[in-house]
């Protein structure tokens, strides 16, 4: 380290004051929980961020905890992938009751838990530390508060190694997709076909437009310009660095997306909706399965 | 409060000022007077007094206060300068929210309620209005300058694609709007532990800068605390010259803290001399 480092604390505290005692006139208290002037609908974003993750929540503890209609014709519900059932199928014969999801949840949860647009998401909704801007976060809160500096939440600082792991879910996904041409009858592109494209796609758009991503493309450099390799790396960021601008938004396109994509082969696979495809060669065909 | 004066002219400078703001304006009908509600008083105690204002095409907040000081209110203590965006004086809380008094248009503010105009409220006020920033100036001194490795200025090369995301960073207006905004500094009692999203914005523009020589990783990590931001980007919606603080600042510096001290392998890398040295 240089010896020209700050070396703040050499110097006296910043603060004596507490931000309580700043301001003792009694309209310009700020620390109580929802205190504000804002007359604008400030809750509205909380409110619905809740009320998407809690039946989001909801819904994927339903769904995973059923162990059946997850898999039909080509299709396989994106909460079951990989599908291990596949790869061991020893060990889910020998525990019948083990829903395969179990063993994989865990990587998009992480991966989405320690993601920064989520984490603005449950620090703001869940833990109102501050539910909006310039809205009192509660006392208790404000005296609980540590930031990400002490665990439980210093492990977001390891998101990149859920990232790692993302990248392994991506490379399932498309080989679902390319999976879901090849029907029973012949290839084709059927509504299924689509619904996990999309899943696909938004996925794919969500992992590659990650933060830590960008860091490990570039953002680490100081210098663009010093070898042909960091030239390179650089006009990667650059294009990563307009599609990172989006991630809030593939944050939940992708959610949605993975939601619509078991909804609907649940569906087909108990028999309440039929899927419909275009089998090349052989023209459409309604309930293929 | 009525007030029968006729309202200051606008300043032209006041349209530049504002053409960028977030939402859409609407045509304010001639002869809208509007209702302020304006905090007058000191750290200790005070009170929010109301003023009427009438309002004309293409004014805006700061021009409303300038009104009520010509006409109702000469003792009305506030800070402004330049009245286009730039010297970042005129820092306020209008309707709750942190925002600098010459950007903000009447226009874009519902008229049919009472507007409030307080000081900003992490910073002690001082009259009015007017609040003691002096913390920042603190904060800033701690902060170890730029420290190039030679002074050959003649013999620096610089490239567009090396320094393009320090020039967004020294776009800064130093209005501390951001660190008003900023619940940990705010709310949290933390001045003494977080510099604040200014601060992280400064450090980013040095950590950056490829001919900058001081290893900043322990100072951002300990001293500046940037473990304490929660990234949940009040201070990105506040700030007026749009820095993406919290994506192009504080998250690269938090990577750039996990590299170090958070990554099992670049701790490993470390512990067998294999880190390549950033500086
Ligand atoms: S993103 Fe971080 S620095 Fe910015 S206001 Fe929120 S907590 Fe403060
Ligand atoms: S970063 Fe933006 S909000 Fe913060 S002091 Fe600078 S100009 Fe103001
Ligand atoms: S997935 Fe959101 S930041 Fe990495
Ligand atoms: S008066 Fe200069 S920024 Fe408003």
């Amino acid at each position: 380290m240089s010896s020209s480092q700050t070396s703040a604390s050499s110097l006296p505290p910043l603060s004596e004051v507490k931000t309580a005692s700043l301001n003792t006139s009694p309209a310009l208290q700020v620390s109580t929980l929802g205190s504000t002037e804002r007359p604008d609908a400030w809750w509205i974003e909380p409110v619905l961020s809740v009320a998407a993750l809690l039946g989001f929540s909801v819904y994927v503890t339903w769904a995973v905890s059923q162990n059946a209609n997850y898999h039909i014709g080509p299709f396989l519900s994106p909460l079951y992938s990989p599908n291990l059932q596949e790869y061991f199928p020893k060990l889910f014969q020998a525990l019948p009751w083990l829903s395969p999801a179990y063993l994989v949840l865990w990587v998009p949860l992480l991966f989405r838990g320690t993601c920064y647009y989520a984490r603005r998401v449950a620090y703001r909704s869940f833990l109102m530390t501050p539910s909006a801007c310039a809205v009192g976060p509660s006392e208790t809160a404000s005296a609980l508060y540590e930031g990400e500096t002490k665990f439980p939440f210093a492990v977001m600082n390891l998101h990149r190694y859920f990232f790692y792991l993302a990248l392994v879910l991506v490379f399932f996904h498309w080989k679902h997709l390319v999976d879901a041409f090849f029907y029973p009858q012949g290839v084709g592109v059927g509504i299924g076909t689509l619904v996990v494209g999309i899943d696909t796609v938004f996925l794919t758009l969500y992992v590659f437009s990650c933060h830590s991503w960008r860091h490990l493309l570039a953002g680490k450099l100081d210098c663009f310009t010093c070898s042909a390799v960091d030239k390179m790396r650089h006009g990667a960021y650059k294009r990563q660095s307009k599609l990172n601008e989006s991630h809030g938004h593939y944050f939940w396109f992708s959610l949605a997306a993975v939601w619509f994509a078991d909804v609907y082969i649940r569906q087909v696979a108990s028999g309440n909706w039929h899927d419909t495809v275009y089998l090349f060669g052989q023209g459409l065909t309604t309930n293929p399965f | 409060m009525a007030c029968s004066h006729p309202t200051n002219a606008p300043h032209p400078k006041a349209n530049s000022a504002s053409t960028t703001i977030k939402g859409g304006t609407k045509a304010v009908a001639e002869g809208t007077v509007a209702t302020f509600s304006v905090y007058r008083g000191t750290a200790e105690s005070g009170e929010m007094k109301t003023y009427q204002v009438p309002v004309a095409e293409g004014m805006v907040v700061l021009d409303a206060v300038h009104h009520m000081q010509a006409n109702d209110a000469p003792d009305l203590a506030a800070r402004w300068n330049c009245k286009a965006a730039k010297c970042g004086s005129c820092s306020a809380e209008i309707n709750g929210k942190p925002s600098l008094m010459c950007k903000t248009r009447m226009d874009a503010l519902p008229l049919d309620e009472p507007i409030t105009i307080t000081p900003m409220k992490a910073f002690p006020v001082l009259k009015d209005l007017v609040t003691d920033v002096s913390w920042n100036y603190r904060v800033n001194e701690r902060i170890t300058p730029f420290t190039p490795k030679s002074d050959d200025t003649d013999n620096w090369t610089l490239y567009q694609e090396d320094v393009e995301r320090v020039q967004e960073f020294r776009k800064c207006i130093e209005c501390f709007l951001c660190q008003d905004v900023c619940h940990v500094i705010r709310n949290h009692d933390k001045k003494n532990d977080f510099y604040g999203p200014r601060f992280m914005v400064r450090l980013a523009s040095l950590d950056m800068h490829p001919l900058d020589t001081v290893d900043r990783l322990q100072a951002i990590k300990e001293e500046a605390g940037v473990g304490f931001c929660n990234i949940t980007k009040c201070c990105t919606e506040v700030c007026p010259e749009h820095i993406h603080i919290t994506d192009n600042a504080i998250i690269p510096l938090k990577e750039r803290v996990a590299d170090r001290y958070f990554d099992p392998i670049g701790k490993l890398k470390g512990a067998l001399g294999l880190n390549k040295s950033r500086k």
